[in-house]
C-alpha cells in the first residue's frame, strides 16, 4: 500500500494487485465488519487520492516475459502488463510438524487471528498459543481483546535469548511502547518460554494439547490451536522473474531494486522485520519508481534503524534443534499429499524426495513443507517454476491455444 | 445483527456479512476437505497459501475458501 501510494503520488499510473480480496495485507486487512486499523485507514485515503487502481482477489501465476505478468481472478484470467514492478509479497508462518497438527482447529497463530478478523466468534473459546516470534505475543493480545480464554502461550526459544532481544530494543522507543502495551494486554495470561507443542489430539478435531513446559510435558483442553514458529518470506514469484534470491532473502540495493531491471521488492521478501520497516522499504520503493530519489534517500536512516530491529529478532528468535523430533514416523510432513516423516527420512535431498513421495507436489507447491524440511533435513528448495500458484485448467489451455489473453495495461505494484 | 444464511454440506448456517467461507464450514461443523489418506482438514494459514481450506462452492471445485466472502444461498461442499 505505502508503495503503491508513494508511486501514485509522483503522478504514474499504478495499478495495486493484491491476491486477497480486500487491501492492507495480512497486518492490516481490515475485519469483516469493514474496519481498517487507523493507519491503514490512512494509507488507503492516500490511495484513493492518487488514484492507483486495486486490483483485489487478482493472483498472479506465471510471468512468461519481462514486463508481463498472468494471473486469475475468481473467474477470468488477466494479463497485466508493467513498465516497473514493485514486490511486496510479504511472508507466511512457518509451519512445524508435530503428531496432530493437521486435526482441524490446529492451525497457524496468524492464521487464526485471520480467521477471526474474517467473521470467527472466538469469545469464550479456549485457546493455546504457540511457537515462536513475536507475532505469538500479537495475536494473543488480539484474541483476548476479541473474548477468547488464553489457556498458555508457549515460546520455544529461552527467556535468556529474548531478554538479549529486549535490550536491543532500548534503541527503539516506539517498539518498547508496543511491548509494554503487549505486556499490559496479556497481565494474567500464562507465558511460557522454552516451551513448545508436543502433541495435538482430538476425535475428528482438536481437543487438547500436550505441551513441553520447560522440559516438563503438560496436557491442555482447548478449542483451537494457534500455532506457527516465526515467519518465512514470500520470494516465489522473485525467483520466478530470475530475481536473485540470497540466504531465503531477495537482494536489494540501497534503491530496492532487485538484481532483475525495474523489478523492485520490499518488506517481508528481503528480510523479516515487521510492518514498519516494509511500510518504509515501500515507501522508498515507490517513490524511486516514480524518479523522487531525493525524497527516498530522505527515508534511509529510518530503513537503518528498523533494519537493526530486523536483525535482533532473526538472533532472538532461532528454532531450537529439539523441535527436529517432534515428528514421530507417522507424523504428516507434507499435508497436501499425506506423505509421513518415516518416508522423507529416507532421502538426501528435498528433490529426491518429491519425485519420490509427492512430498511437496500438492496445491501448496511446499509452501508449507519446503521450510519444515529445510529445518527438518537441511533440504533446499528447488528452483520456481510457473504456474507458482496452481492455475485452473481452462486458463492454462487458454493461453497455450492464444498466448495472449485480454490486455490489460497496469503500471507498478503488487 | 444483519445476516446471510448459506448451506455447507446441506447444514444451514447464518453468518454475518463480510465473514468467509472458511468460517461458515467452521461454524457448521464441516471439514473444508478430506485428505488423500481420509483425514479431515481445516482452515491452517488463514491466507491463501496452504489451501488446506479448498472447498467445492455452487459445483465449483478447489476454491480456496478463507479467501472467498460468503454470499446468500451458496452452496459449500467439502472438497474430496
Amino acid at each position: 500500500m505505502a508503495a503503491a501510494a508513494c508511486a501514485g503520488e509522483c503522478g504514474v499510473r499504478v495499478g495495486l494487485v493484491d491476491d486477497n480480496f480486500s487491501p492492507g495485507g495480512q497486518i492490516w486487512r481490515s475485519e469483516s465488519a469493514g474496519r481498517h486499523a487507523p493507519e491503514a485507514a490512512g494509507w488507503l485515503e492516500r490511495l484513493r487520492a492518487a488514484r492507483v487502481e486495486p486490483l483485489c482477489g487478482v493472483r498472479v501465476f506465471d510471468a512468461p516475459d519481462p514486463g508481463v505478468l498472468l494471473a486469475e481472478t475468481a473467474d477470468d484470467l488477466c494479463e497485466l502488463q508493467y513498465d516497473k514492478l514493485i514486490l511486496a509479497t510479504g511472508a507466511r508462518e512457518r509451519f512445524l510438524p508435530f503428531p496432530g497438527w493437521t486435526l482441524p482447529n490446529v492451525m497457524g497463530a496468524g492464521g487464526l487471528q485471520a480467521l477471526v478478523k474474517n467473521g470467527l466468534p472466538i469469545r469464550g473459546k479456549r485457546v493455546v498459543v504457540a511457537g515462536s516470534g513475536p507475532l505469538l505475543l500479537a495475536v494473543a493480545s488480539y484474541l483476548r481483546k476479541h473474548g477468547a480464554e488464553l489457556a498458555m502461550v508457549c515460546e520455544q526459544a529461552a527467556w535468556g535469548s529474548m531478554v538479549r532481544f529486549g535490550f536491543a530494543l532500548v534503541a527503539q522507543p516506539a517498539k518498547i511502547v508496543q511491548a509494554l502495551q503487549l505486556k499490559k494486554d496479556l497481565a494474567g495470561v500464562l507465558f511460557t518460554a522454552s516451551s513448545w507443542p508436543l502433541a495435538a489430539e482430538g476425535k475428528n478435531v482438536l481437543e487438547r494439547v500436550t505441551v513441553s513446559r520447560r522440559g516438563k510435558s503438560e496436557t491442555v483442553a482447548c478449542d483451537y490451536l494457534a500455532c506457527g514458529f516465526h515467519l518465512v518470506p514470500n520470494t516465489e514469484l522473485a525467483s520466478l522473474l530470475g530475481c536473485q534470491v540470497e540466504y531465503d532473502f531477495v537482494r536489494v540495493d540501497d534503491f530496492q531494486r532487485t538484481s532483475v531491471p525495474r523489478v523492485f521488492c520490499a518488506g517481508e521478501p528481503t528480510g523479516i522485520g515487521g510492518v514498519e520497516l516494509a511500510r518504509v522499504e515501500g515507501q522508498i520503493a515507490g517513490l524511486v519508481s516514480g524518479g523522487r530519489i531525493a525524497e527516498a534517500r530522505d527515508l534511509f536512516a529510518q530503513r537503518k534503524k528498523l533494519r537493526n530491529f530486523a536483525a535482533a529478532l532473526d538472533g532472538a528468535f532461532q528454532l531450537r534443534p529439539e523441535l527436529r523430533d517432534l515428528p514421530s514416523a507417522e507424523t504428516t510432513v507434507c499435508r497436501c499429499e499425506d506423505v509421513p516423516y518415516s518416508r522423507l527420512q529416507a532421502y538426501p535431498t528435498w528433490r529426491a524426495a518429491k519425485l519420490q513421495t509427492r512430498c511437496g507436489m500438492g496445491p501448496c507447491q511446499g509452501r508449507v513443507c519446503g521450510p519444515a524440511t529445510q529445518f527438518l533435513f537441511d533440504w533446499t528448495p528447488d528452483s520456481v517454476r510457473p504456474p507458482i500458484f496452481p492455475a485452473r485448467m481452462e486458463n492454462l489451455a487458454a493461453l497455450a491455444s492464444s498466448p495472449r489473453p485480454e490486455q490489460q495495461a497496469v503500471t507498478g505494484g503488487h | 445483527m444483519p445476516s446471510l444464511v448459506l448451506t455447507v454440506n446441506g447444514v444451514t448456517v447464518d453468518v454475518e456479512p463480510g465473514t468467509t467461507v472458511a468460517v461458515a464450514a467452521m461454524l457448521a461443523g464441516q471439514p473444508c476437505r478430506v485428505s488423500v489418506g481420509g483425514a479431515p482438514r481445516g482452515p491452517l494459514c488463514g491466507m491463501g497459501i496452504c489451501f488446506e481450506c479448498r472447498m467445492r462452492i455452487n459445483g465449483k471445485a478447489h476454491c480456496r475458501t478463507c479467501q472467498i466472502v460468503c454470499e446468500p444461498g451458496m452452496d459449500v461442499r467439502t472438497d474430496d
